[in-house]
């Protein structure tokens, strides 16, 4: 136990960012956009379900939110055969993904809340090219990361363009060296789609909630008037 | 139609003829005499009993669906905050409550150092209160294992392997802690039933102990001021009025002006920007995986930057510890004969302001990872945190004690300042004619001398 405090201590000692010397990108979130939403969902079953779940919703709960029809969600966003009230399972198992991986691809449900669109936004646009990884591909925001890049066809390819300091090497930006099938704005709002369906993903209520909250605050100021005027009347003789 | 409520009148003395519900109520409630000049810091111990119970109801509604299994854990929690009606809710009024019963607690013991409400006769009040907050502390830090996200996996393990830095029996004693090697699904269990059972019991029962020894020795006030020292023919205080109604209509903004405040977090900032929700903890727990920077929840960080501070890891622990112990003995280590900090000398309120200072430096520090600066400033600020308590015996006998009124004074409520906040703005705006609209607009120099006298006031009232 001595040693595991010791290496906890040591982890405390030093802030270790896996990110290079990229700035994050901003992402345009906005859960009203239920059109975005909806793109989003099916670039996710598209590009990202083959290997990750998103265990905690279902496509009965997307499909109310999204206002989208039941049959529709079935037909065209989810996977053949799935049931209205599944949730997003992959169609990967487990003992695949250590063959293929070496690890289990995380569950997605609740990585916008983990991780922060942002990060999600630039990660996602931040493969590029690395002949020495696995998959041929690194990525700026989360350098060595075992995961290949599913958007690449849309993308097309990044090269790293690094600057020198001495013998300090920072990536500095990416440049695009093939076309993909998007041009750089399209691809820019696919994966936005994409993140904002993850935003809303991780915490589906959070619409319903900041319409509930003006309810509420409006109930709760006139209670304070009332409160207030009552305190008043009682505490007129007390001086 | 006389029938119905004589027989519920009936049905009422029988009971009140074998139970002391009156006398209890007037006991406590309508013939429990309270200073009448409480001001806003006496708030915070009936919001302290409002989050309290929001906590239990909450939290046995939470457990209805929570799964106290590692394997189910973390997602009967998402369970809750995406299938279970209202589940959203009710975790986020538990989660938020959390933070808000520890804002409210600090809150409510400075009053306790602002006003000398620890001292003789009300040294036992504070006791009961300290041992309180050890037990609330006890509570949040097992009930924060319970989601079973990261930052709960590994804030456990963390904080749990300190007691392996005991001496001879440490490393037997986190092993009989956690009933296994590292945090597991026995660590979970047992500080489930801890959470759920035996620590609310505890809480609930000092709850009574503190209240029943604040009423048998009266409640203090802002002037430090013993009411029973002067009493009306009837035998009441002539300084104070009935807690009820007079304090429970008041109490009642209070709990207004909370809730305002408590909703806008629970429905439009949840995650308090990672301090009431911590960002990894939406990762499910994983033993191989240590996350990046271990930071326990924000009210713990004053004390956890204590125990970052000394290098020496038993040191470190011994001082986290002392750091609450010595808030223990607050009441024989102040000196001063006078109550109240208006009446008080000038170098405790200077000590004051540097203890909260350092207080709130430090809880700011044991968010952000370690950095040699960051080290020092803490060595400072803790070495500042004890000086206020450890040199108190010392300090408090050098005040010069202002004269205490023989009765409390009353300031002017916020209502009677409206005119002197109406003069305030108009010295530091200025009206500015635009042809026929007039507008009101910055006034800089108006402005810099109010800077200046409030500079003044201040430096005069920590005289």
């Amino acid at each position: 136990m001595k040693k595991l405090l010791s290496l906890f201590l040591l982890l405390l000692s030093f802030n270790v960012f896996a990110s290079g010397g990229v700035e994050l990108q901003d992402a345009d979130i906005d859960l009203n956009d239920k059109v975005s939403l909806q793109r989003g969902a099916k670039h996710f079953v598209t590009y990202c379900l083959g290997c990750h779940s998103a265990k905690q919703i279902r496509y009965l709960r997307i499909a109310v939110d999204l206002g989208l029809d039941e049959k529709h969600v079935l037909k065209d966003i989810a996977p053949e055969g799935a049931g209205i009230y599944e949730q997003l399972h992959s169609a990967m198992n487990k003992h695949d993904a250590e063959k293929w991986f070496g690890t289990q691809p995380p569950d997605l449900s609740l990585i916008a809340r983990s991780r922060g669109a942002d990060w999600l936004y630039s990660y996602l646009k931040g493969f590029y090219t690395d002949k020495s990884r696995p998959f041929g591909v690194n990525n700026a925001i989360f350098e060595d990361v075992g995961m290949p890049n599913p958007l690449w066809q849309l993308q097309g390819e990044q090269q790293p363009v690094y600057e020198t300091d001495g013998e300090k090497r920072t990536l500095e930006k990416l440049v695009s060296t093939s076309k993909g099938t998007q041009t750089a704005q399209e691809f820019d709002q696919t994966v936005n789609d994409l993140v904002n369906f993850l935003v809303y993903v991780g915490e589906p209520v959070q619409l319903e909630r900041q319409q509930m909250g003006k309810y509420v605050l409006f109930f709760l100021f006139v209670f304070l008037a009332i409160a207030y005027l009552l305190k008043k009347e009682y505490w007129k003789d007390v001086h | 139609m006389n029938l119905k409520p004589t027989r519920l009148r009936m049905c009422g003395n029988w009971v009140l003829d074998r139970f002391p519900l009156a006398q209890v109520w007037n006991e406590h409630m309508a013939h429990y005499y309270a200073p009448k000049n409480f001001n806003f810091w006496y708030f915070f111990g009936s919001l302290a009993l409002l989050v309290l119970v929001n906590q239990f109801v909450t939290g046995i509604l939470l457990t209805m669906n929570y799964k106290p299994d590692a394997k189910l854990a973390f997602d009967s929690v998402e369970y809750i905050m995406r299938d279970v009606n209202w589940g959203w809710l009710v975790r986020y009024m538990h989660s938020t409550g959390a933070s808000a019963f520890f804002i409210v607690v600090y809150l409510h013991m400075f009053r306790g150092l602002l006003y000398g409400s620890f001292k003789q006769p009300r040294e036992l009040i504070w006791i009961f209160g300290m041992l309180l907050f050890v037990a609330l502390m006890a509570e949040a830090f097992m009930g924060y294992l319970l989601p079973w996200g990261q930052m709960s996996y590994w804030g456990a393990q963390v904080i749990i392997s300190l007691f392996s830095a005991i001496p001879v029996v440490g490393d037997d004693l986190a092993l009989w802690i956690r009933g296994d090697y590292v945090i597991s699904d026995a660590t979970l269990n047992r500080f489930f039933a801890f959470h759920v059972i035996a620590v609310p019991l505890v809480l609930v029962l000092l709850v009574f102990m503190h209240i029943v020894a604040l009423h048998e020795v009266g409640s203090n006030n802002p002037d430090g001021v013993d009411i029973k020292k002067s009493k009306d023919p009837w035998g009441h205080p002539t300084d104070g009025i009935p807690f009820h109604p007079y304090y429970t209509v008041k109490d009642v903004v209070g709990v207004a002006v909370f809730l305002i405040f408590f909703a806008t977090v629970i429905f439009y900032m949840p995650e308090m920007g990672g301090y009431f929700l911590e960002h990894a903890n939406f990762i499910p727990a994983d033993p191989m995986k240590t996350p990046e920077h271990i930071a326990p929840v924000w009210y713990f960080t004053p004390f956890y930057s204590i125990l970052r501070a000394i290098p020496d890891k038993f040191a470190g622990v011994i001082g986290m510890g002392g750091s609450i112990v010595v808030l223990f003995l607050l009441p024989w280590l102040d000196r001063g004969k006078v109550k109240s900090i208006r009446y008080r000398g000038g170098i405790y309120k200077k000590a004051l302001l540097l203890f909260v200072i350092s207080f709130v430096a430090l809880g700011y520090l044991g968010t952000q990872p370690v950095t040699p600066l960051a080290t020092t400033m803490a060595r400072i600020f803790t070495a500042i945190y004890f000086g206020f308590f450890l040199l108190m015996p010392i300090y408090t006998r050098w005040e010069k004690l202002k004269p205490v009124p023989n009765h409390i004074t009353m300031q002017p409520t916020l209502e009677e300042r409206i005119p002197e906040l109406k003069a305030l703005f108009e010295e530091v705006t200025e009206v500015k004619s635009e042809g026929e609209i007039s507008k009101r607009s910055f006034n800089p120099t108006g402005a810099k001398n109010v800077l200046i006298r409030t500079a003044k006031n201040l430096k005069e009232s920590l005289d």
